[in-house]
């Protein structure tokens, strides 16, 4: 990521004054490095031989035809990712990813902006309200699939519902209906992952100084007046890393379509994605060489899409807030 | 959007006929007070679907399968705790608390310690390939575990870390660090040049430093990055669900879903136990609910 600055560096230690000898500064040298191995050396071990590693190990592997066990040795070249790029059921998850990646900026952006906004005034019961909004990021990925999926099931909780209301000509088959699964998934993931959202952007909003806020007051401005042309713009630099953070992870979604449709329903009902394919295609086939091949192409899509974001909209924001560059 | 259709709505304070606190200086006409009460109409109405879910899993556990047979979206009709207790009595629950207490435990001291010690060097030493480093950090954070998933399950495997706990956290300490990296430089690099140069007057190293004045310091960026390691290793799914395949060693996020296949007949138990699986984390966010978005605050702002 030749794109992102190092932060500030926050002290220039005083080097002892007066003229020292160069072997006390050697051997000060020495000790800088030993620290520095000492404090760097295991984060980085563990975080090559974990992260980096895997990655490349991916690249190797997608290369062979593989079944997981004793060495890669039957080489396929390119043939694997000819598959993939040709395979009408990668395209189809492909496709279930880019329409979650738009369809999640489009319905959790505007609403947790609202909701940060609500809650960073000064309301009564404020901490409750916040704790409860993130209740749902807190739960986990099974409570949240199995919960949801009890009450969407045909005979669940939902279409009792509606019934009750008198609605029951509304109940559907929220789960296995194609067509309607994908939209199903797209109200569980805004309601599971719209509190990050708004923790991010109460966070934001915190350092937006209120003297901003007061002196518009003064002058006149109304409340919303002050939302759109003072608060709004300010919080850009957090809309737009939530933004990247949202698109990365939509890219990457697998845990919620695993375990409320798992394998064989996913692809039918239409919410397969690029990581369930490679799930269901590489490790539970038994084809590690296939399943390394499609990491490297979810891989090489989230590196363009991160590239790109940094080069055309994250470029504004020095480099990113979240990478933690000094403005 | 939010079609999301609500169940009956937890009994919250009724804050809507509560008079909106008025605000400091702005003069408290009808108006004002009007849009007040729209706001909390708005917020309750948003708790109401944000907890609608939460509360059919806990209420659920409470109800006979027959009554959830008969109205999938009713309140218990009587109070029946023997879902709870079935589950509370069960050895095999208890063990998967042990073990996800054990991973989440493990994930967040090492990511802690770890990532202090790397945001100290990054923070606070010049040398060359700082930013390179930090660039690398950084760039984990683009990449979750899922494209990494297949390699890392052969990995672990080679290692012979199968069916372990360790095989879940040390990938998910190293999955944590640039998060926690990113999070805590920013605190690192806060104090002040001046308290340094004081310190190294009074003879202070720069590791004497780090123990007697950086660590005090960064304890609210600590915290926050301390949560975010708990909840997401008490969450996680995806490596458990490569790297475990023994019942005994199963974390509750694998046992609840196996649970749920197992007893797939016996809803309300599977919603009892689904709910008990969800309180540590709970508890654990909502006590330190405020010290996250303090410590996000720096990181955002940088």
């Amino acid at each position: 990521m030749a794109t992102v600055t190092a932060p500030p560096l926050a002290p220039t230690p005083t080097q002892t004054a007066g003229p020292s000898t160069g072997a006390t500064a050697r051997r000060r040298r020495w000790a800088t490095r030993g620290e520095l191995a000492l404090l760097l050396g295991p984060a980085l071990v563990v975080f090559c031989g974990f992260v980096i590693l895997p990655v490349a190990m991916a690249a190797y592997y997608g290369f062979f035809s593989w079944s997981g066990y004793g060495p890669a040795v039957d080489f396929v070249g390119i043939r694997n990712y000819v598959t993939i790029l040709t395979d009408p059921d990668f395209h189809e998850a492909l496709g279930h990813n880019v329409f979650i990646v738009v369809m999640s900026l489009v319905l959790q952006g505007p609403i947790a902006l609202g909701l940060a906004l609500l809650l960073n005034r000064k309301l009564r019961f404020q901490s409750v309200i916040r704790v409860l909004i993130f209740v749902p990021y807190v739960i986990s990925e099974v409570v949240v699939g199995l919960g949801w999926g009890l009450m969407l099931q045909s005979s669940g909780a939902v279409n009792g519902l509606l019934d009750k209301v008198g609605l029951g000509a509304f109940a559907a088959d929220w789960i296995s209906e194609p067509g309607r699964a994908i939209w199903t998934l797209l109200v569980i993931i805004t309601w599971k992952y719209i509190g990050f959202a708004v923790i991010l952007f109460l966070a934001g909003l915190q350092g937006i100084p209120e003297e901003l806020s007061e002196a518009a007051a003064i002058d006149g401005a109304s409340f919303w007046q002050i939302q759109r042309h003072i608060v709004l713009p300010l919080l850009g630099p957090t809309v737009r890393i939530w933004a990247f953070l949202s698109i990365i992870g939509s890219l990457q979604l697998f845990d919620l379509v695993w375990i409320i449709w798992g394998q064989y329903v996913a692809s039918t009902a239409g919410t397969s994605t690029m990581a369930t394919y490679m799930v269901a295609n590489g490790r539970n086939a038994g084809s590690y060489g296939y399943g390394s091949a499609v990491a490297v192409v979810m891989f090489l899509i989230s590196l363009a899409v991160a590239l790109l974001y940094q080069r055309f909209v994250l470029r504004r924001d020095t480099a990113g807030a979240l990478t933690g560059s000094s403005k | 959007m939010m079609a999301t259709p609500t169940l009956q709505k937890p009994v919250t304070e009724s804050a809507t006929t509560r008079r909106a606190p008025a605000a400091s200086a702005a003069p408290v006409g009808g108006a004002r007070r009007s849009s007040s009460l729209a706001i909390y109409f708005v917020a309750l109405v948003l708790i109401g679907l944000m907890l609608a879910p939460v509360a059919y899993i806990i209420l659920g556990g409470f109800r006979s399968n027959s009554e959830i047979t008969l109205d999938p979206s009713g309140l218990p009709g009587e109070w029946n705790w023997a879902n709870y207790g079935d589950v509370l009595g069960s050895g095999v629950f208890w063990g998967q608390v042990a073990n996800s207490t054990i991973a989440a435990v493990a994930t967040t001291l090492f990511v802690v310690v770890l990532g202090l010690m790397a945001a100290f060097a990054l923070s606070r030493y010049a040398f060359r390939g700082r930013g390179a480093v930090y660039a690398l950090f950084t760039a984990g954070l683009m990449f979750p575990m899922t494209v990494a998933i297949t390699p890392l399950y052969i990995l672990v495997r080679d290692l012979g870390l199968m069916n372990s706990l360790a095989g879940v956290i040390v990938p998910q300490i190293a999955f944590g660090l640039p998060v926690t990296i990113i999070v805590l430089v920013p605190f690192l690099s806060a104090i002040p040049k001046e308290l340094q140069e004081a310190a190294s007057i009074d003879g202070c190293s720069r590791l004497g430093f780090f123990w007697r004045m950086v660590l005090p310091l960064a304890v609210p960026g600590v915290i926050t990055v301390g949560i975010l390691a708990f909840v997401a290793s008490w969450n996680s799914y995806m490596l458990p669900l490569f790297i475990l395949n023994n019942d005994a060693a199963f974390t509750l996020p694998l046992g609840t879903q196996a649970f749920a296949s197992q007893y797939s007949v016996d809803t309300a138990k599977v919603l009892a136990f689904t709910s008990l699986s969800m309180i540590p984390a709970l508890i654990f966010f909502s006590l330190f609910e405020r010290r996250i978005v303090g410590g996000l605050t720096g990181a955002v702002k940088g």
